[in-house]
């Protein structure tokens, strides 16, 4: 079995995997001691979330109580969400980069730092520093090419940014090519996105695809429930109809001051949510809904 | 790799790659996507991952949280005069799309300079050895070959040394993976210093060692040839005209005849009617007075009178002085012709001893040189800059001195940075391998930080030399020529 790697990439980047967590972090002329937190921080975290699992891959109950600071994390992220399906699984990610972000701010001052867990980014962004940091953050679509920049900066309250759609890893209810979310947490980014993404669908359209989760990966937190496998052809109403969704989702959580901002793709149209500081490829500065 | 599987029903596996535990779908990846069941078995998707590529080689791996301390990074310090990173340990960004792993500025003098170190991983290259032997060890062209796997051949020989071409793309991977494998593994080894074994198709069998004696057919050479058979003739004509009627220099390349050579006639020698075979090339120069060997003067011969025809009685005489040598003066024998004209084996006169010995004595101790040979291909110099082409030119227009493990390199001209260096100037185990077959060798690139930020190079990814920590270097006493001499650069040292 593999332990936890750590790896220098070049640009002073630091390379922390283990088991399905790649985390790639970077921190503006940080004190090394800001590394070896983030390092010390990531030795335990998988083996940790393993010991619970059980437990975070189950919705919340008011009395669910969890052990480690990453699954309390992300049972916080979860918690209150009525009316929807969602498990503590839905802000893993985002919930391990903020962990890990908070140790390097524990162990040293920062400047601008970030921790990208496979696309969830927790931000460290020093708000008494001339000039006022910022990071551009580039948004990729399902195919690699970029959808966007946007741009962050220490005066908004955005700290967390995720991404959600059919590209990534994990399974997705809906078929959004992409969602991106911008919270004041890694974590609520995280979860905020995997559900605007799962509401960005078509129910019963028959050019989509579905399986039981259950059947594509038999650990899923989802159990029996339809992901999308395969989306075919669709019309520009389908289009729009499907993004409605979706950003009914995404209006209702900026309302609950759930999230900052979200971007949602699919086939080349998109919808903004919120104050989104985005510019797209080509098209100088995308307007804003 | 790790990755036992057990099946946990017909269609899904249980993956104990982490502690997640996954079980895996059938044709499905786990979360990691790392890992997939391929028809009930656990397969590893990415082995080109950067930390997998090369066993780690990929990029520097630092030991997680005090796992064998630093073992895993061994990248040399060179100290010269002054310190100078090499790229030994440096890791490689192959296929560099990303900056090489250290760019390395110090202050020189008042000028700052900065050196690209990466361990480049070269398909084309290989070694030039220099064998100092006179002894035939293979024909030019035979095939050079360890473990019966062709790594190379004998290519053409030059003064007092045979030469052979070892390694290169065509063997590395051109030929069936043994082979391939054989090849690295043996010029990976003389880059390295280690002693090679070789058979010379219908030639002798090799051992090679940089900076060491060659063995040839299980005996060690010891001196190179003073010079060929008609050189030593000259060198040593006047020292033997007393003492001697005739001598004969025996060598495979040109056998000397004294009588018959200028500088034998030009001291008043007379005619004495000793023959020898082979053809004659211009007075007194013979070739191919016996097939090549390990005997005498690189010739086949262990007995000198092999190389002679029967004495001419029209100017041959009793009692004619005979001395035969080789040209190391290794092998030496003395006669005097009988009433019948026949040489017959006599004491040797003190003077002549003394020739002989002042023949070894000027011969060189013979050794094998290996130098490595090797071309920075595009993608290793986009890690240096973003516009390769560029560093060519500065490399070119001496801006850049390209090094290799810290060792002077050689770079030749014409298009793309194709170098040579010698492998002894260079800290041990300087070099390594990849499975692909190909070798991973230091090469580094120094300049002025100026230059290198003209020719586009990674300037955010320039650290100072004194943030490259204590405890990950691997100190080296310095030997070979100071990098940062300003005498190597065009500009010497007026910024």
């Amino acid at each position: 079995m593999m332990g936890p790697r750590s790896t220098w990439l070049s640009g002073k980047r630091l390379h922390l995997q283990h088991g399905p967590i790649d985390l790639i972090i970077g921190a503006e002329a940080a004190h090394p001691d800001a590394f070896s937190a983030a390092q010390g921080r990531f030795a335990s975290i998988l083996e940790e979330l393993v010991s619970e699992l059980a437990l975070l891959r189950r919705p919340v109950g008011v009395d669910t109580r969890f052990e480690g600071a990453v699954a309390a994390r992300m049972g916080a992220a979860v918690r209150g969400l009525d009316g929807v399906f969602v498990t503590p699984m839905a802000a893993v990610a985002g919930a391990v980069a903020e962990e890990v972000l908070a140790a390097m701010q524990a162990a040293a001052p920062l400047r601008r730092a970030y921790v990208n867990n496979g696309g969830d980014i927790a931000l460290h962004l020093s708000p008494n520093c001339t000039p006022r940091p910022g990071f551009e953050v580039a948004i990729a679509g399902p195919q690699g090419h970029r959808l966007g920049v946007v741009s962050v900066d220490a005066e908004t309250k955005v700290r967390g940014l995720a991404t959600s759609g059919l590209g990534g890893r994990s399974l997705s209810m809906g078929i959004a090519d992409s969602v991106t979310v911008l919270a004041r947490s890694a974590a609520a980014a995280d979860v905020a996105a995997t559900l605007i993404a799962n509401d960005v669908d078509l129910p019963r359209h028959p050019a989509i695809s579905r399986a039981p989760a259950n059947a594509l990966q038999p650990d899923s937190d989802l159990g029996a429930r339809a992901v999308v496998t395969a989306v075919g052809e669709l019309s520009r109403g389908d289009i729009r109809r499907a993004l409605d969704r979706g950003q009914r989702r995404a209006q209702a959580f900026h309302r609950a001051g759930l999230i900052e901002a979200a971007a949602l793709f699919l086939r080349g149209a998109h919808r903004m949510v919120g104050h989104l500081p985005m510019t797209a490829p080509g098209s100088g500065r995308v307007e804003h809904a | 790799m790790t990755g036992k599987s057990r099946t946990a029903s017909a269609d899904k596996i249980r993956c104990d790659a982490c502690p997640v535990l996954c079980f895996i779908a059938e044709g499905r990846a786990g979360a990691c996507d790392r890992y997939a069941n391929q028809e009930g078995r656990l397969v590893r998707l990415d082995p080109l991952t950067i930390l997998e590529t090369s066993a780690g080689k990929g990029v520097r791996s630092v030991p997680f949280l005090g796992e064998n301390g630093d073992a895993d990074w061994d990248g040399d310090l060179l100290h010269s005069r002054r310190q100078f990173v090499t790229a030994i340990g440096a890791g490689t960004t192959y296929p560099d799309y990303k900056p090489a792993p250290f760019i390395v500025s110090q202050e020189i003098d008042g000028i700052d300079m900065v050196t690209v170190v990466t361990e480049g991983i070269f398909s084309y290259c290989g070694v030039k050895v220099k064998i100092d032997t006179d002894r035939h060890i293979g024909q030019e062209r035979a095939v050079v070959r360890v473990d019966g796997e062709a790594i190379g051949h004998v290519m053409t020989s030059e003064y007092g040394s045979r030469m052979l071409s070892l390694g290169g793309v065509e063997h590395l991977t051109g030929g069936s993976k043994r082979e391939g494998r054989v090849t690295c593994d043996a010029v990976l080894r003389l880059c390295n210093r280690d002693a090679v074994t070789m058979d010379i198709d219908e030639g002798a069998q090799v051992v090679v060692q940089a900076g060491k004696a060659p063995i040839i057919e299980g005996t060690a050479e010891k001196l190179m040839r003073v010079g060929c058979g008609s050189a030593a003739i000259g060198m040593f004509a006047a020292q033997w005209v007393d003492h001697a009627d005739e001598v004969i220099v025996v060598d495979d390349h040109i056998t000397g005849v004294l009588s018959e050579h200028q500088a034998g006639k030009l001291l008043g020698v007379k005619r004495t009617g000793i023959r020898v075979n082979g053809r004659r090339s211009t007075p007194g120069r013979y070739f191919q007075v016996a097939e090549p060997g390990t005997g005498w003067g690189g010739t086949n011969v262990q007995d000198p009178l092999a190389v002679l025809k029967d004495a001419d009685p029209e100017y041959a005489w009793p009692g004619l002085r005979l001395l035969m040598v080789s040209t190391t003066g290794e092998q030496f024998a003395y006669f005097e012709l009988d009433a019948d004209l026949v040489p017959q084996p006599a004491p040797i006169p003190t003077a002549l001893k003394a020739s002989v010995e002042r023949i070894a004595e000027n011969c060189e101790p013979s050794f094998c040189s290996v130098l490595f040979m090797g071309g920075a291909g595009g993608s290793l110099r986009a890690g240096v800059t973003e516009n390769p082409v560029r560093l060519t030119r500065s490399v070119r227009d001496a801006l850049t001195y390209v090094s290799c493990g810290g060792a002077q390199a050689y770079v030749w001209p014409g298009g793309g940075i194709t170098v040579m260096a010698d492998v002894t100037e260079m800290p041990t185990n300087a070099f390594g391998y990849v499975p692909t077959p190909a070798l991973v060798a230091p090469i580094e690139f120094t300049m002025r930080l100026a230059d290198y930020r003209d020719l586009g190079g990674h300037m955010e990814d320039v650290r100072p030399l004194d943030t490259i920590q204590e405890g990950q270097v691997r100190r080296v006493r310095g030997f070979g020529p100071d990098p940062h001499d300003p005498g190597r650069y065009k500009w010497d040292g007026k910024p």
